[in-house]
Parts: C-alpha cells; sequence; structure tokens
C-alpha cells in the first residue's frame, strides 16, 4: 500500500480558499483593491500553498466582501476575508514550530491570558521572596528590586529563543509557498515589501478605506495599527537604546526624560495604548460576517496584550517614585516576558508572515512571465 | 405621507435619478424589490461604463470620441437607435466619469483579460457592487428614503399623469404589507423582464424554459407591465434579448460574470446531435461571444457543447467551473451525454479538415479548415491532445430590449405625448437608443445619462408646478 503524502493534502480551509479564488478569478472585479488578486492571476489553480500564501498577503480591509456579487445570501458564497483569515489562523498553527506546540493556535486567547497571569503573578512572587521590601514599595530603582544582570538572564534568552522559533516558522512559511523553484529573497523585493507595509498600502480597500462595519469605508482601523505599529517599534527602539546606553556607554538607569530611552518609550507606549484601545474599540464593531467562526482569541489576546505593554509602560514611568512601583514592575515586566514567550504562539506572527508574503509578491510581480491568458483578442501580444 | 418624486428600482439608474432629484430639494423614496444585500436590479454584475472622452485619463488609455463612439453605436444597432437621443446621450457620457466620481465611485484600470476595453469603458473599482455601495451613501446622505423588499405593484395613471401607487412590502413573505403611496412624480427605473420565464415564452415557446438568466432574479418586469398597461409607448418586441453562451452549470438566475466561457475560438462547439453548428473562428471573441447566447438558443434542447484539447486548456480565462475530462474523446463524449460515434467523426472531420498554418491568437491566423461546413475560418487546430476538455453551453440572457418610449428629458411618451410627470430611465427605456446588439458598458451610461436627467426634469416639473400654483 502507498503511504499517502499528508503534507500535500489540503486542508478544508485551503480547500474552501482554492473554491473561493477559482471564482474571483473568473471574474475580477476586485483587481484594483489589493494585492491579492494581482497575484491570483498569475496562477490557474489554487494548491494548499497558493492559498496559504494568498491568505497570509490578504490584509482583510473587508472591502471585498462588501463589493462582492457573489457574497452572501448568494449561493456562491463568496466571503474572502472571512475565509482567508480563518486560513490565516489555521497556517499559523500549520507553521508553528515545534510541531508539538500548534495547538496553542488552536485556544490561543485562553493560552496567552494564562501565560501572562502565570508570568506577572511569578515575577510579583519573585519579588516577594528575593528583593528588599522596601524598595518594593518606595525606591524609584527598578535595580534594587531585580538587578539588570537578572533581567538581561531572564530576558535575553527567551527573546533570543522565541527569535529562533520565528525564524523556523518563516524558513517553514517561505518554503512551503515555493512550487518549483526557489524564490530568492531580493533586496529590491524587500524594499518594496517594507515600503507596503510601513504603509499598510493594502490595509485601505484599494483607496477608499477599510470596510469591516458596513458598506460606509473608514481610515480608523489603518490609523489605530499604524500608531500601534509605529508605537511598538518605538518602544522596542527604547529598549535597544537601553542595552546600547548600557554596556555600550556605560551609562546605566535611570534615565532623565531628554535621554533616548525615554524620549523613544514615551511617544511609543502612548502610540501602543492609543493604537490597541482604538483596534479593540474599532473591534467591538465588526460586522459579524467578517469574523473567523471558530473564535480563537487570537486577535483580542494581542491587542490586549499591546494595551497592557503599553499601560504597564507608561504607569511605571509616571508611578516609578510612588509605593506602587514595585507591583507595577512586576506587572510589566510579567506582561514583556509573556510577550516575549508567546510571540511566535499568537498574532504577532501575523506580520513576518504578511511581509514574508508581501516580499513575495513584488517579487512575482517584477519577475512573472506567465501571460495572463485571454481568448483570441485583438492587440495582445503573444504569450 | 406625499413624496416629491418615487422611483421604483434601485440598480444605478435608479439611484443617479434619485440622488440628482435629492439635490434639488425633494423629498425621494426609492422601492427596491431586492432585499438589501442583493439591491441594484442589473447593476451589481456590472463592471464598467463606456464614456465618450477627448483624451486618456491615466486610466482610460487614450481617447473616445463622441464620433468614434457614435459609429460604434450605429454599427451594433444596424442603424435601430433614436438618432437624436443617442447623440445626446454619447455626448453626455462625457459627464458620466465626474459625476459619478463625484458621488464617490472610484475607477480602475481595465481588468487582467479585458486590454481591450482600457482605451473606452471606465472599470469601476469593486466592480458594480462597490459602485452602487458608493450611491447608495450618497443618495442616504442626501436623505432619500429607500425601501427594501418592496415592489410596486399598482399605479394610478389618467391620461398620462401620474397620481400615486400602490408598494407592497414584504412581497416575498407570507404577510405582504399593502400601502398606497402619493407621489408627484413617478421615475420607472425598475429594469427589464428577462427574469420572467412567463414572459420570455411569449416570444420563445418552452424553449425559454432552458434559458439561463445572467442577472438578477427581481427583474420580472413588473413595472414595465403596469406602464404599457397604463398606456405607454412601447418600443422593441417581446422575443428580443441580449445573451451570451454561458456555463451550463451555471444557476438558474444571478450567476453573473464568472458563468462566461471563452474557449469557443479554441475548439469545435457540438450540439446534442453531436453536429457543429457555426464557425467558432469567424473573429475575434470580444466581438463573436454576444451572438453565441442566440446560437445555442437555436440548437435542440438550448444546449452546445464545447471540445477542446490539452494545447488549449491555459489559452482562455480560466472559468469557475472546472471542465469534464478525459484522455479519449470516446470517454468524453460519454461523460457529456453525447453519441461516441457521431463525436468521434465530427472531431476526425474537423482534424481532416484542418490545414497547416501558424496558430496564433492575437491575429486572424491561417489555421482554417478546407472542405467542411460549416468551416472554422481561423484557429482551427486538430483536436488530438489527450487529456480532452468538454464544456457545456446554453443560453445566457443579460438583459430585455423591450421598453417604454421616452423623450429627451426622460419623459414617457404616451401615444407620442410626453408625460407631466412619468420618467423613465435605465434597462426600461435603454431600447430607445440600443435597438439591437450590444456595446459593453452602454447600459450603464444610458442609466446614468437619463437617470440624471429623470431626477433633475422630476424636480424642475415639481418646481415649475409649484409656482404655478
Amino acid at each position: 500500500m502507498s503511504r499517502v503524502d499528508l503534507p500535500s493534502l489540503a486542508t478544508a480551509k485551503q480547500d474552501e480558499v482554492a473554491r473561493q479564488m477559482t471564482i474571483c478569478n473568473a471574474c475580477r472585479y476586485c483587481e484594483g483593491l489589493c494585492a491579492v488578486f494581482p497575484a491570483m492571476e498569475l496562477r490557474r489553480v489554487f494548491e494548499g500553498p497558493d492559498a496559504d500564501y494568498l491568505a497570509n498577503l490578504c490584509h482583510n480591509c473587508g472591502a471585498c466582501y462588501y463589493d462582492c456579487q457573489y457574497a452572501p445570501p448568494h449561493e456562491f458564497g463568496v466571503n474572502l476575508p472571512q475565509a482567508m483569515t480563518e486560513l490565516r489562523e489555521e497556517s499559523y498553527a500549520r507553521f508553528a514550530w515545534p510541531d508539538a506546540l500548534a495547538p496553542i493556535f488552536a485556544r490561543n486567547g485562553l493560552w496567552i491570558a494564562l501565560i501572562s497571569m502565570i508570568s506577572v503573578a511569578g515575577f510579583i512572587l519573585g519579588f516577594a521572596l528575593w528583593s528588599d521590601p522596601g524598595a518594593l514599595t518606595a525606591s524609584g530603582n527598578f535595580y534594587a528590586v531585580m538587578p539588570h544582570n537578572a533581567m538581561v538572564a531572564l530576558f535575553g534568552p527567551i527573546f533570543l529563543f522565541s527569535l529562533f522559533v520565528m525564524g523556523m516558522s518563516m524558513r517553514q512559511f517561505w518554503w512551503s509557498a515555493d512550487t518549483g523553484s526557489r524564490m530568492p529573497v531580493t533586496p529590491r523585493a524587500l524594499w518594496q515589501a517594507m515600503r507596503d507595509a510601513g504603509k499598510l498600502r493594502y490595509l485601505d480597500g484599494g483607496g477608499m478605506g477599510c470596510m469591516t462595519q458596513s458598506t460606509r469605508p473608514d481610515r480608523y482601523r489603518r490609523l489605530f495599527h499604524h500608531f500601534a505599529f509605529y508605537g511598538f517599534l518605538l518602544c522596542f527602539a527604547s529598549t535597544s537604546s537601553g542595552t546600547i546606553m548600557h554596556y555600550l556607554l556605560d551609562w546605566p538607569a535611570p534615565y532623565g526624560f531628554w535621554t533616548p530611552p525615554k524620549l523613544l518609550g514615551v511617544p511609543g507606549g502612548l502610540g501602543l495604548v492609543i493604537g490597541a484601545a482604538g483596534l479593540i474599540w474599532y473591534d467591538l464593531k465588526r460586522d459579524d460576517a467578517l469574523p473567523p467562526k471558530d473564535k480563537t482569541g487570537m486577535g483580542p489576546a494581542f491587542t490586549w496584550t499591546l494595551l497592557a505593554l503599553g499601560v504597564t509602560g507608561l504607569a511605571l514611568y509616571w508611578l516609578r517614585e510612588t509605593p506602587v512601583m514595585g507591583v507595577l514592575l512586576a506587572l510589566h515586566l510579567g506582561t514583556v516576558f509573556a510577550f516575549f514567550l508567546t510571540m511566535p504562539y499568537g498574532k504577532f506572527m501575523h506580520g513576518l508572515y504578511r511581509f514574508a508574503a508581501l516580499t513575495r509578491h513584488a517579487h512575482e510581480q517584477a519577475t512573472h512571465t506567465t501571460t495572463i491568458a485571454t481568448a483570441p483578442t485583438e492587440g495582445r501580444t503573444r504569450a | 405621507m406625499t413624496y416629491d418624486v418615487l422611483i421604483a428600482g434601485g440598480g444605478n439608474a435608479a439611484l443617479c435619478a434619485a440622488i440628482c432629484a435629492a439635490r434639488e430639494g425633494t423629498r425621494v423614496l426609492i422601492a427596491e424589490a431586492a432585499p438589501m444585500a442583493m439591491r441594484g436590479g442589473n447593476t451589481r454584475h456590472t463592471r464598467n461604463c463606456r464614456v465618450a472622452h477627448d483624451e486618456g485619463n491615466g486610466i482610460l488609455t487614450g481617447p473616445y470620441p463622441v464620433d468614434e463612439y457614435l459609429d460604434d453605436l450605429m454599427r451594433v444597432t444596424k442603424g435601430n437607435t433614436d438618432p437624436e437621443l443617442a447623440e445626446m446621450t454619447l455626448q453626455r457620457s462625457k459627464e458620466v466619469w465626474d459625476f459619478l466620481e463625484a458621488q464617490g465611485v472610484r475607477f480602475q484600470p481595465s481588468l487582467g483579460g479585458t486590454l481591450s476595453l482600457g482605451r473606452t469603458n471606465a472599470f469601476f473599482l469593486g466592480g458594480g457592487r462597490s459602485m452602487l455601495n458608493a450611491l447608495y451613501r450618497t443618495a442616504e446622505d442626501l436623505g432619500v428614503e429607500v425601501r427594501y423588499e418592496t415592489r410596486v405593484v399598482d399605479i394610478q395613471v389618467e391620461d398620462g399623469f401620474f397620481l400615486g401607487g400602490t408598494l407592497e412590502a414584504s412581497w416575498e413573505t407570507d404577510t405582504p404589507q399593502r400601502e398606497e403611496v402619493r407621489a408627484r412624480t413617478f421615475v420607472a427605473a425598475a429594469g427589464g423582464f428577462e427574469s420572467n420565464i412567463d414572459w420570455l415564452k411569449e416570444g420563445w415557446g418552452e424553449a425559454a424554459e432552458n434559458f439561463l438568466i445572467r442577472g438578477t432574479p427581481y427583474n420580472t418586469g413588473g413595472v414595465l407591465r403596469l406602464m404599457l398597461d397604463a398606456g405607454a409607448d412601447q418600443i422593441g418586441s417581446v422575443d428580443q434579448f441580449h445573451s451570451v453562451a454561458i456555463d451550463g452549470r451555471a444557476p438558474k438566475f444571478d450567476g453573473g460574470i464568472i458563468t462566461r466561457l471563452d474557449c469557443v475560438p479554441f475548439g469545435i462547439v457540438l450540439n446534442e446531435n453531436g453536429d457543429r453548428f457555426y464557425d467558432e473562428g469567424e473573429d475575434f471573441w470580444p466581438k463573436r461571444y454576444a451572438i453565441w447566447g442566440r446560437l445555442v438558443a437555436a440548437q435542440p434542447g438550448q444546449v452546445g457543447h464545447v471540445i477542446i484539447d490539452a494545447k488549449s486548456a491555459d489559452l482562455f480565462m480560466p472559468s469557475a467551473f472546472p471542465p469534464v475530462i478525459d484522455d479519449t474523446i470516446e470517454g468524453l463524449a460519454a461523460k457529456i451525454g453525447l453519441e461516441t460515434d457521431r463525436v468521434r467523426k465530427a472531431v476526425d472531420a474537423f482534424n481532416d479538415a484542418c490545414q497547416p498554418g501558424t496558430f496564433d491568437h492575437t491575429i486572424h491566423d491561417d489555421c482554417r479548415t478546407e472542405g467542411l461546413d460549416p468551416p472554422k475560418t481561423h484557429w482551427a487546430r486538430p483536436i488530438n491532445e489527450p487529456p480532452f476538455q468538454a464544456y457545456t453551453l446554453r443560453p445566457g440572457i443579460t438583459f430585455t430590449y423591450m421598453g417604454m418610449r421616452v423623450n429627451r428629458d426622460a419623459r414617457v411618451l404616451f401615444d407620442g405625448t410626453p408625460s407631466p410627470n412619468i420618467f423613465a430611465t435605465g434597462e426600461i427605456m435603454a431600447g430607445n437608443i440600443l435597438g439591437e446588439g450590444y456595446l459593453g458598458g452602454l447600459g450603464m451610461t444610458i442609466g446614468t445619462v437619463f437617470g440624471r436627467i429623470a431626477g433633475e426634469q422630476a424636480a424642475k416639473s415639481l418646481t415649475n408646478r409649484k409656482a404655478a400654483e
């Protein structure tokens, strides 16, 4: 008996995306809305990996659902934002490394909430057990509560581990979409992808704005995403600048408000809070037709985590000289630790996979040799 | 409650009329027979409008002067048009882009596989439903009242003067509610009657049972019937419709663009008896697809079967439904329910008649048959490379031509006299300009141009009357 090649079998969610893409490819009215449709037109059949790639290229702006003449209640039942969101969430689990941790994605909200709570509790317990009780309430000096070396020893390895895991997942995602020859990663494609991602070019309904609440487009979602994303980058830059100052410039914390860690960190924290809170508020009003039918809690887990990171970080900045400093530090470090630990196993990955998909898209649009097939028509160049 | 303007229908034409009337400060009520999710009649399935313009604009790739547009119209209609209305429509088509854009409609370059329309037709970003969404948003913001699942079941007309109408809400449910509505003017913009199979039978007999309707199931011609019964002048005849050959597996209604099949020029088309019946390679497909609906409608059972081989499989726009595939012609014939001997004979006869040539589907190439009846004059290559593929064709009706006569103010004519307060726009009057044939994107242009006129004239007739009072 021949063995069944399991990885080559398409999943039900891949099949559903392929079914809908086949309909879209015969229609093409949405061509100008985003990157998914031009990418679709380079294909005639949609295998599982094609579906994964296209689903991760989708930014979920919602416009094609409201624009679609075949959307439910039409019998063709085309609802790409929902089908692609479901496949994306499933694909995150399939590309997870190691495989054994893939189930975290199925009940993502629960897992991330649990890990975050345990992490915060661990820090509170740790502080209570090991630090000077006086330092917990009044010192204003973080390192009196948790020595710098202890922080580095704890956060450094877990961050590096997550980076490694995310690299493994990205590699699997990239390779699985290669059908036939390996697609190179070119600087040109990377630059294009960075510009598209940086502007959220495709979270815009082709220029009209997202439509995720009704047929009225708006730009709130992209705005809040920009706040959250650039806020996050600023926070990351803040931490990095602190590390550089500590180790290279031999300038340990605390830092004044005019120093890079604060100049970057405070606006970054504000951006995170505004962006994450905005996204949470915006999603409350979401049209029920669009979110995935299986509620994994992945999206809310991520936005709430970002909000907690921003709020606890800012609170620490303003209240460090007060008696609540110790508790706040435990909350903040606990949230950061849980975030680092779960980065490869939650919605954080959407950015990486989408960036990879944008890179692939940029490359294949620049180099494709497929001529879009058409019936005998005057004046078309020959394939 | 008295409305200034009652509009029957909820597609592009109706919305343009509503917006223009509302901008003049009138109270407008739209009665749309479809539920909200399916609103907009056949506009839902459209993708562009054909507009005259003196220069390209970055999206439209070059100029399309009114004269050329008029030549195109005269060619496809064979002169079956009202020249005065036609010229005015094409002149005013120059304003359509700016008008629609001002209502929130966005445009995109011509779609992959439709390059031939890139110069002449303005494609709606996101297609017709996106365009409708923009028009509805604008209409709602202007205070237009829209009632969904509500149809006009009766109108009171006296000597061409509109007095009022009867609306029926929730008409598809067991508990429809009727309501008399008084309105000072009436705009008939409720589309054609192509989804009314019984009415189609008046022109086509039982064959109409085998027709597929590409567009909305809500175009049942109720308003057209009421208007004709009230004495509106009829234009066109009951047996006229535009149809194309579409995939036979398409749903009875609402299959839209994706049921199109572009493979005919690459293969041969057999009827139920296994006989060819027309030159598949007569001309470029965009110039021929419109005749194949009628060709197939005239065949036994209103069905045709395209057969192609492996070398043509990837040469046309991908289809929504997969082909029937087999490694032998006989196997393929059995799968599609034709007599294997007859199909074998038809394919052999065709293959034997194919002359050597250089295949090129971008020109009228020299691949043709010799001594075959009917001939295939271009793109004829022997069907001999397995796997073989078959698609079933059926007539898919896009729209009907019969409607009511209007003048240049969009006023409906009663015994040749323009009504003081009844207007028409869209498919229900498009036959005034497109008496026969087809020109892609013209229907939307007629609807927009006459929608604007109907809305403005309806509002104007009110102010005139108010001034007179």
